[in-house]
């Protein structure tokens, strides 16, 4: 009888050490990355760092500016392609298509999602790039490789389908039926009630969404990697090559540790994603738990 | 009114559009990579090493990537379920009474879980370079266990909430302790813990940015866990960027295979998640 008591208290210890220990792995991300660009952070100020554009690691000068630009207009692109066609595809499915096509609709969404980030990239190579070089950038500019912010972002925006569409059908399905109910029976069409009613209270939803989105593809490293010409010069327009954030980290692991604080700037870029993408998460998932807890009430 | 009907009908092929887009952009990939692939599929392919060194060999297959995948892929999961186990556990039997705490934890590995890999990748990269480990095997599991964990956490614990309250209750009230009350919760969920080791596969045999840095890469089969691992999604990515065309095609061919791969693993987990949710009680 005292064994088995004692064999519980014991295995409680147990599973609450692995509890902390892998929670722990939040902050200590935090510090091992923050403890790493510290060299660089003493050496240059953080202003500096973010604002200058000249990126030389040879001469000691770590400009960050063209990077978050790349990694802005990558994600920006993606979002504005995104959003307006997920949310468009998530109101199909959750109000309009009939029960036997929704069944059909949402196993590919999943099996979208589960596409490894390097298999987007290949299709980018294989498909976008032509389609961006051949036939949409020689309508605007003179001359286009295709490797562009435009093919990052267009991958990036098939990569969010699936996660913008998902969010967005779990939230139009724990608004009420009886608002529905109600704008319907005073004679408003299908359309307008989802316009006036229930696009209106899943208007936090979709922010989160949209926030969660973002912050994926803030991190998105390989597939933007593949298709975005990879040049530190801030882009002027959506044709021309950007060079985001993690592309940079991926693509100069192999030199950091021969030159000088090389390392500590990819580890300053790793730090970088990691706070903006905690903090975005931290927001929409905070959201998305006040939606639900109001909903449930 | 006629214009109601008119918006109405408009915004209805709006939707089917924006549906067709969306979901034939899965078909338009995985067609895209079958066609290319296809023609460069054969059984040396997923039964040889590459011969004549890497970016330039023309001969061989890609054996040495798929194994290291496995390898690295199968040994994060195992790592990954013997840590997830325990903490979903404990945060639905033992801090049930503290919402907060268990809320608060469920928050953290949501977040966890939206860290990108390239930042896990950097991370365990750190620990190496710590800890003095090279690029191997054992910095690739390590790096990639780091990655599956708040997912297994996630889904195991979706898994566990939905068992009823009375199971638990019916248990403990013939005074079984909370860690027997655990062993009859894990057989009453081990459907769901299928579902979670074939998601945790499936995003660990996919990713690159988490191994580039920490599995390192090879033209061998690893023979132990200090030794570098080629993984497929990096052999995909660097045989891409090779000059040589039967090398360009390895990598076309190591794309299909992957998809293949992850599209099992994808399907799988559907039809387990739907028949575990058919013997859901309400």
């Amino acid at each position: 009888m005292q064994i088995r008591i004692i064999k519980d208290k014991i295995i409680s210890k147990l599973m609450l050490v692995f509890t902390l220990a892998s929670v722990s792995v939040l902050l200590v991300i935090g510090i091992g990355l923050f403890y790493r660009s510290l060299p660089l952070l003493q050496k240059i100020s953080f202003y500096h760092l973010i604002s200058s554009s000249i990126w030389k690691p040879l001469k000691g000068l770590f400009g960050f500016f063209p990077f978050i630009m790349g990694t802005l207009w990558v994600t920006g692109i993606a979002i504005i392609i995104a959003l307006p066609l997920s949310l468009l595809t998530a109101i199909y499915i959750v109000e309009y298509a009939p029960a036997k096509v929704r069944k059909v609709l949402s196993p590919f969404v999943n099996l979208l999602s589960g596409i490894p980030p390097v298999i987007f990239g290949v299709w980018g190579v294989l498909f976008i790039i032509p389609l961006i070089q051949d036939h949409i950038a020689p309508h605007f500019v003179e001359f286009s490789t295709g490797y562009s912010v435009l093919a990052g972002g267009v991958v990036l925006a098939v990569m969010i389908f699936p996660l913008i569409v998902s969010i967005i059908s779990e939230v139009l399905r724990t608004i009420p039926k009886e608002l529905k109910d109600a704008s319907l029976s005073l004679g408003a069409t299908q359309w307008e009630t989802i316009k006036k009613v229930i696009l209106r209270k899943a208007i936090p939803g979709i922010i989160a969404a949209v926030v969660l989105a973002i912050s994926r593809a803030f991190g998105e490293t390989i597939a933007v990697l593949m298709v975005c010409g990879n040049n530190a010069v801030v882009p002027h327009s959506v044709f021309e090559p950007g060079y985001p954030l993690p592309a940079l980290i991926a693509n100069n692991y192999g030199e950091m540790l021969s030159i000088p604080m090389y390392d500590s700037a990819l580890m300053f870029a790793a730090l970088l994603l990691f706070i903006i993408i905690l903090l975005f998460n931290l927001i929409s998932r905070l959201i998305l738990a006040n939606l639900e807890r109001k909903l449930s009430a | 009114m006629k214009k109601r009907k008119f918006e109405e009908w408009c915004v209805k092929v709006f939707m089917v559009l924006a549906t067709i887009i969306v979901t034939g952009s899965f078909f338009l990939i995985v067609g895209t990579v079958f066609y290319k692939g296809f023609h460069y599929m054969n059984w040396d392919m997923i039964t040889k090493t590459p011969s004549g060194g890497f970016y330039i060999g023309k001969a061989g297959g890609i054996l040495n990537a798929i194994i290291g995948s496995l390898y690295v892929a199968g040994g994060a999961t195992i790592l990954g379920l013997v840590i997830s186990i325990p903490v979903a556990l404990y945060i639905n039997l033992y801090l049930k009474s503290k919402l907060i705490y268990a809320n608060t934890l469920r928050l953290v590995f949501d977040v966890l879980f939206g860290i990108p890999s390239i930042v896990y990748g950097a991370f365990g990269f750190l620990i190496m370079v710590y800890f003095g480990i090279r690029a191997s095997l054992l910095g690739g599991i390590i790096a990639v266990t780091l990655l599956v964990i708040p997912i297994l956490v996630r889904t195991l614990d979706e898994v566990i909430r939905t068992v009823p309250n009375e199971l638990r209750d019916a248990t403990l009230s013939l005074g079984a302790t909370r860690w027997e009350v655990a062993k009859v919760i894990l057989r009453q969920v081990r459907p769901g813990i299928f579902t979670a080791i074939l998601l945790s596969f499936g995003r660990a045999i996919g990713d690159v940015a988490s191994v580039l840095f920490t599995a390192g890469f090879s033209d061998n089969v690893p023979t132990s866990l200090h030794e570098p691992a080629a993984t497929l999604p990096l052999a995909i990515f660097f045989q891409l960027g090779s000059s040589v065309e039967e090398v360009q095609g390895r990598g076309y061919a190591s794309a299909l295979i992957l998809t293949i791969i992850v599209l099992i693993i994808t399907v799988l987990s559907e039809i387990l998640i739907k028949r575990f949710s058919k013997h859901k009680i309400q």
